[in-house]
């Protein structure tokens, strides 16, 4: 056990987390995921938001098992090595906020780090400006943590808050599997929630069973190496703390090789899966979004691996990103393969606003 | 025993514990430091900053998480 544990927490822990979700990803697009959308926990966040009716863009409507897996097994892993910590009390209302902010600005690009990466090794070169972004959102936001920024410190909780959001998770996927229709418009047909996409990328998906046995394996892999896509650019940044970023650099070398041998390798600007060819607003939509991952201290997939060990801020965190995808299809600021919404650079530049403005004021309050 | 200076990273999230290591060993380049974290990824991250920055490290357990006393 102790082998193994310093396996996963050496660079080749996270290599190797790296390279799984490299490969794993377009298997998932081979088996009906979105193209370059094996994973995302952004557009996945807005399915969910989707099928629970907090939005009704009825083409990006489902629960993806990928994201109640990532929980599940990080809190599996967690429960084996001891590592299952309930805690919270560092700004999650903050951090809710943080949520909202960062899918904004990831649905404003049309996907998390793990896609940006997951489309740049398919040959999407609109990613290439996302990655931009992320990285000058990232930067931006260790200019703050130089300044002191802080959200506070977390206290031990019950362990009944530790257990939120896999409970979350687990009734999520009794909703996957029953399918209740719960509401009747006015000729009495029913209307949902559940809502799920005939056509569009909600309704493309993988076997349930498939989709979920990867978030299981990613989710135990990830929460052992502390794989995050965020730490791995920012402790470059910082710290010149190389550990993290082989992990990304492994994902998109996996990812284009997966990519290669299963034909899904498609170089261009034009005609990607899911994507714009906006260069402005792909950029400015991850610098928003880098910026509040930043801020709350890990990508999107670090966050659900973390709520999944009883962390209760990471929690806060992912329903924000869950609500704030809800507000992004809307309120028209989410883009489509058309280019952005009607208020998408509206709500970056707020975002950016609004960011900037949490990462100068919070700072850690003097203990008396 | 030459005063210590203690690093008090308990309930801090990345990258502060870290960040406030590698922080305090560039400040006193050499001696004894003291960083207390409570979860096994802060306490990996400084382990790693310091032996990557020519520190030797020990961990030891305590309650609600772990003392990390460096050493140069």
């Amino acid at each position: 056990m102790t082998l193994l544990s310093r396996f996963f927490t050496s660079r080749w822990g996270v290599i190797a987390t790296g390279a799984s979700v490299g490969i794993l990803a377009p298997l998932l697009v081979k088996a009906g995921n979105p193209g370059n959308m094996g994973i995302c926990v952004a557009c996945f966040s807005r399915d969910i938001a989707g099928a629970l009716g907090l939005h009704r863009a009825a083409v990006v409507q489902y629960i993806r098992p990928e994201i109640i897996g990532l929980v599940l097994g990080a809190l599996i892993a967690a429960l084996i090595f001891g590592e299952f910590k309930p805690r919270t009390g560092s700004a999650p209302v903050l951090r809710f906020l943080l949520g909202m902010f960062a899918v904004i600005g990831a649905l404003v690009f049309l996907g998390c780090p793990w896609r940006a990466y997951l489309r740049l090794g398919g040959g999407d070169w609109n990613a290439i400006l996302g990655i931009v972004g992320l990285v000058a959102g990232v930067s931006l936001g260790t200019v703050f943590l130089r300044m002191g920024y802080s959200l506070g410190r977390n206290r031990p909780a019950p362990a009944a808050l530790g257990w939120l959001m896999p409970f979350l998770m687990i009734g999520l996927l009794v909703l996957l599997l029953v399918e209740p229709e719960l509401g009747r418009d006015a000729d009495g047909n029913p209307t949902g929630p559940i809502f799920f996409s005939d056509t569009g990328p909600g309704s493309q998906h993988a076997a349930l069973v498939l989709a979920l046995l990867v978030g299981l394996g990613i989710g135990v892999l990830a929460q052992r190496s502390r794989f995050c896509t965020i730490a791995g650019l920012r402790d470059f940044v910082l710290m010149r703390d190389t550990h993290l970023l082989s992990g990304i650099i492994a994902l998109i070398a996996a990812a284009f090789v997966t990519n290669a041998a299963l034909g899904q390798f498609q170089g261009g600007f034009e005609g990607q899966p899911v994507a714009h060819t906006e260069h402005v607003w792909n950029f400015a939509g991850m610098v928003l979004a880098g910026l509040a991952f930043t801020l709350a201290g890990g990508c999107p997939g670090r966050q659900l691996i973390l709520s999944g060990e009883g962390d209760g801020d990471a929690t806060a965190f992912a329903l924000g990103m869950i609500f704030g995808a809800g507000f992004a299809h809307t309120f028209t600021l989410a883009s489509t393969p058309a280019g952005h919404g009607v208020y998408g650079p509206a709500a970056v530049i707020f975002g950016l606003v609004v960011c900037v403005l949490i990462g100068l004021t919070m700072r850690e309050p003097r203990r008396v | 025993m030459a005063d210590m200076e203690t690093v008090d990273a308990t309930g801090l999230s990345c990258p502060q514990p870290a960040l406030m290591t590698k922080q305090a060993i560039s400040r006193q380049k050499s001696g004894l430091l003291e960083v207390l974290v409570d979860t096994s990824t802060s306490r990996d991250n400084v382990v790693r900053i310091a032996q990557n920055a020519g520190w030797s490290v020990t961990v030891e357990e305590r309650a609600g998480g772990f003392r990390v006393v460096l050493k140069k």
